[in-house]
């Protein structure tokens, strides 16, 4: 029954509305895949029991024609996610063994549509990387490698996880965060769909918050209509979420096949960097015949302010995660490292609790919050953040529907390659999708080809403000051009 | 800018994380190199350019001022380290 994980999730849906086959069927065939592809270390805790008791549950409802719109399909969950009473750690060390009492409202949805939870997926940090390597439990080897080499390379991260799972055919979707790129970034290193949603399109109650202005959930899929299906599950109004935004959700799938002629997509030219591979360059102008072929007009545009968005981004997300990890101090969750007085107890358990890239951002986010730099460093970072956005909207008003560019700027490297010496390193390969979280935006990575060595490589399109279902038509088509990618199987 | 040992340990404090001696050196680097990647934006003009509150415009909902979640204690300090009956133990934090 190993063919079944090899399923679209489209595809699946037909087969359990058919009976061709049962979610608990579907379900095995995905548990017995995770059991033999362990060394990928995509998962950080199976839940296989609770899958089964899930899958019968649906079976039943399917057979009394109650399925919900993702009846029967076994997803993998983000370890950000909290999930009532299954260990959520943000694969942290300092959350240690946390069991949620409640559930968050992104995952209660998808259980409400149908799907069956597979288990928690491996992510950076508290969602602070771009490789998946500061994880507690460890790095997560990408399915992907370079032809004829045994090297294992990173998934990108933060949602690293997610993405390798989705990509070696462990699970038929996963859910996924996005603060700078955690989406969209690890989808293009695996050859699989990803879209960071409009902020405020899905609720942030109930994952563990990074940088709150920033933060979004969305999918990661292995094609553009499974990712719409799963995002109509994940997105909607949630009085929890005080940012999430009362637009009623439509519904994505039936964007996909919709005509895109006459759409106007922009090519910024603030996205052609010096020295950007030759492979990349050719890929994107790649992707600009295809829109154009479906009649899609594309024009040149101009983001002025694209370089300041990663050095405000490194002020703003760390000075909100600064604040909001001030709740992990040892007395109310998680682990707690003894000390003399009360304040001995927070720095133990805290310098024990976070790796080396929390600490770092931690502080760094201490410092520009601290008296008599915030004005220098936060405020000017929030006004460069007002420019930003003003650069897409701008575009907007000039009639663009969308703007496509390069999702990254190379393809996957491997574990331990980057970052080493100089963080910033590391943090360039969000330089195409961080100006997207910085603003607001709905953005969608979409496998578009691969470069010399074999490895995938991914186009970004960034939309308007909650028009999802563009990104969705126009991502179809580049689907369509540059057709589907899968990993030989190695593990 | 650029941060000295001194302030790294103050930053530590801070930020409630302890930092050893031998930490310093290593953690100044990685904070200047950070600081130094963020220096660029000094070159931006941001005079009269309003700071971002909200990435979304739309007016923030009030809920209803009423009671409607409550009498989960249990839940509350089911994940605590440490616990009395329904408290948080603490070290002595007043003489």
């Amino acid at each position: 029954m190993t063919d079944l994980t090899s399923l679209t999730l489209a595809e699946a849906r037909k087969g359990l509305a058919d009976k061709t086959f049962t979610s608990l069927e579907l379900t095995d065939a995905h548990l017995s895949a995770i059991e033999a592809a362990r060394v990928l270390n995509a998962f950080v805790m199976e839940t296989p029991d609770r899958a089964r008791d899930m899958a019968k549950a649906v079976d039943e409802k399917i057979a009394k024609g109650e399925g919900g719109p993702l009846a029967g399909i076994p997803l993998g969950i983000k370890d950000l996610f909290a999930t009532k009473g299954v260990r959520t750690t943000a694969c942290s060390k300092i959350l240690g063994n946390f069991v949620p009492t409640y559930e968050s409202t992104v995952t209660s949805q998808l259980w409400r549509d149908g799907a069956v939870m597979l288990g928690k997926l491996n992510n950076d940090e508290f969602a602070m990387g771009s490789a998946n390597e500061t994880s507690c439990f460890g790095p997560v080897g990408n399915p992907w490698r370079r032809e004829g080499s045994n090297t294992t390379l990173v998934p990108g991260g933060s949602s690293g996880g997610s993405a390798s799972a989705v990509a070696a055919l462990l699970c038929m979707g996963a859910t996924a965060t996005d603060t700078g790129g955690s989406i969209r970034q690890p989808a293009a290193f695996t050859a699989t769909v990803g879209i960071k949603p409009t902020y405020g399109r899905c609720s942030r109650w109930g994952i563990v918050a990074f940088a709150s202005s920033l933060d979004q959930a969305g999918p990661i899929a292995r094609s553009v209509r499974d990712a719409a299906m799963l995002l109509r599950s994940m997105a909607g109004h949630d009085p929890k979420d005080t940012t999430s935004v009362d637009i009623a959700v439509p519904d994505y799938e039936a964007a996909i096949g919709k005509s895109v002629k006459g759409k106007k997509i922009g090519i910024p030219r603030e996205y052609r960097l010096d020295g950007m591979p030759a492979e990349i360059e050719k890929l994107w102008s790649e992707g600009a015949t295809w829109l154009r072929s479906a009649g899609a007009e594309l024009v040149e545009v101009s983001l002025p302010h694209t370089k300041y968005a990663l050095p405000a981004y490194y002020i703003v997300a760390p000075a909100e995660a600064s604040s909001n990890l001030a709740r992990y101090d040892g007395v109310r969750y998680g682990l707690r490292e003894q000390g003399k007085n009360i304040i001995e107890l927070y720095e133990n358990t805290r310098a024990e609790g976070f790796g080396a890239e929390v600490r770092r951002r931690v502080m760094i986010g201490t410092y520009v919050l601290s008296a008599g730099y915030y004005d220098a460093y936060y405020l000017r970072a929030q006004k460069v953040r007002t420019l930003i956005k003003k650069d897409f909207e701008d575009c907007f008003a000039r009639g663009v529907d969308a703007i496509l560019t390069p999702a990254t700027p190379s393809a996957a490297f491997g574990i331990g390659e980057k970052g080493g010496a100089d963080p910033v390193e590391m943090y360039l390969n969000d330089i195409f999708t961080v100006t997207v979280n910085m603003a607001g935006l709905p953005g969608i990575a979409v496998p578009a080809g691969k470069d010399a060595q074999g490895l995938p490589l991914g186009l970004q399109l960034i939309g308007r403000p909650f028009e999802e279902e563009t990104l969705f038509s126009l991502g179809e088509v580049i689907e369509q051009a540059a057709g589907r990618f899968t990993p030989a199987r190695w593990w | 800018m650029s941060v000295d040992a001194a302030t790294v340990r103050r930053i530590a404090h801070l930020a409630r994380i302890a930092v050893s001696e031998d930490e310093v050196p290593h953690l100044q680097g990685e904070l200047n190199a950070m600081l130094a990647f963020v220096e660029q934006l000094s070159e931006v003009n941001v005079e009269g350019v309003e700071p971002m509150t909200s990435v979304t415009p739309m007016q923030m909902k009030k809920r209803q001022d009423v009671v409607n979640d409550g009498e989960i204690a249990d839940d509350i300090v089911a994940n605590a380290p440490a616990t009395e009956g329904h408290f948080f133990l603490v070290p002595k934090v007043v003489e």
